[in-house]
């Protein structure tokens, strides 16, 4: 499990450097870079603020297009659940504050609860780390790497994901619910903001709704004649 | 950019992130809502991977990088280890790209 998580850290640098310098390029403060890595701590989300930031964008609508980004994170903490993040207080403030789409990931990939807890936190806490560091390291050195493209970066992250999430479909309706959610939100993303077409994979639960019969259909009708 | 921006964006963002856990403290769930919270996180995985995988913005990203996640997706089917799989998605988009292919 280190090394998996090792090999998601090595990616992670290399987008932390990248967005560090562009952050900067964007003029951008360090004190700003490294309060945004530490307390926002959401790369697409922060790649998504200074790119309206070069854009002109206002206040709001940053506020509004970055939160509209991260809500997955709350169906993602209901999925998670408290028993991963750990029983006492600050395990569940700190252990909010690590949930990303990796160590969701990397959480439900395991089958037991310890190791469930286990991948969550590790995952969680090395990516943050991994982040705030590289980040900040891009913002004053610049990205001596360059385009985070130019190694495939961008075919690694989709790909880990992939890799975690196989494990989670195991049966037909795992795999509708999953190909419908991919699918909407494929179709959705020309035509809505960031961060909705992703929300509305959830469409894809439709599949795993118990099909009521015939009969409970009927009654349901009749009930709302009356 | 505003200081302002940034720490509503923190206090949101961080907002979103604890509800979930703490909404769940706070019910009882059974074993089908438990199924159907898994399978939610699991259809919003599967759009961040196609979305990740074939758009850059609201376009198609292009070969190279399908072609890596390709990669990648038949390597972690044959249940090669993650590292490998990850390596091999990068490489294969790092090559295609080195070779004129975007």
């Amino acid at each position: 499990m280190v090394r998996d998580v090792g090999a998601l850290c090595a990616a992670a640098v290399v987008v932390g450097l990248s967005f560090g310098a562009i952050a900067t390029a964007a003029g951008l403060p360090l004190s700003q870079i490294v309060v945004m890595s530490a307390f926002v701590y959401a790369g697409g989300a922060q790649f998504l603020a200074v790119g309206l930031v070069s854009a002109g964008g206002t206040a709001l609508a940053i506020i509004l297009a970055g939160l509209l980004l991260n809500a997955r994170h709350l169906p993602f903490g209901l999925a998670v659940g408290n028993e991963t993040l750990g029983g006492s207080r600050w395990r569940r403030v700190v252990g909010s504050h690590i949930l990303t789409d990796e160590s969701v990931a990397f959480a439900l990939a395991q089958d037991d609860p310890a190791r469930r807890r286990r991948a969550y936190w590790l995952t969680g806490t090395a990516l943050f780390v991994t982040w705030n560091i590289s980040s900040t390291v891009g913002a004053i050195v610049g990205s001596t790497l360059g385009d985070p493209n130019r190694y495939g970066i961008d075919a690694a992250f989709p790909a880990a994901l992939l890799a975690l999430t196989l494990p989670s479909l195991k049966d037909k309706i795992a795999v509708r619910v999953a190909v419908t959610g991919a699918a909407v939100a494929l179709v959705a993303t020309p035509f809505l903001p960031a961060g909705l077409p992703v929300l509305l994979a959830l469409l894809g639960l439709a599949f795993a709704l118990p099909v009521p019969s015939s009969r409970t259909r009927t009654t349901a009708a009749s009930g709302e004649e009356s | 950019m505003s200081w302002i921006a940034i720490v509503a964006l923190a206090a949101g963002t961080y907002a979103l992130r604890f509800a979930g856990p703490a909404l769940r403290s706070r019910i009882t769930v059974s074993e089908a809502v438990k199924r159907y919270l898994t399978l939610a996180a699991v259809a919003l995985l599967a759009a961040l991977i196609g979305t990740a995988a074939l758009l850059d913005g609201t376009e198609f990203v292009g070969v190279a990088r399908p072609a890596g996640v390709a990669v990648g997706a038949v390597l972690a089917w044959r249940k090669l280890p993650f590292v490998v799989v990850v390596v091999a998605a990068a490489v294969t988009a790092a090559l295609l790209r080195l070779a004129g292919i975007q």
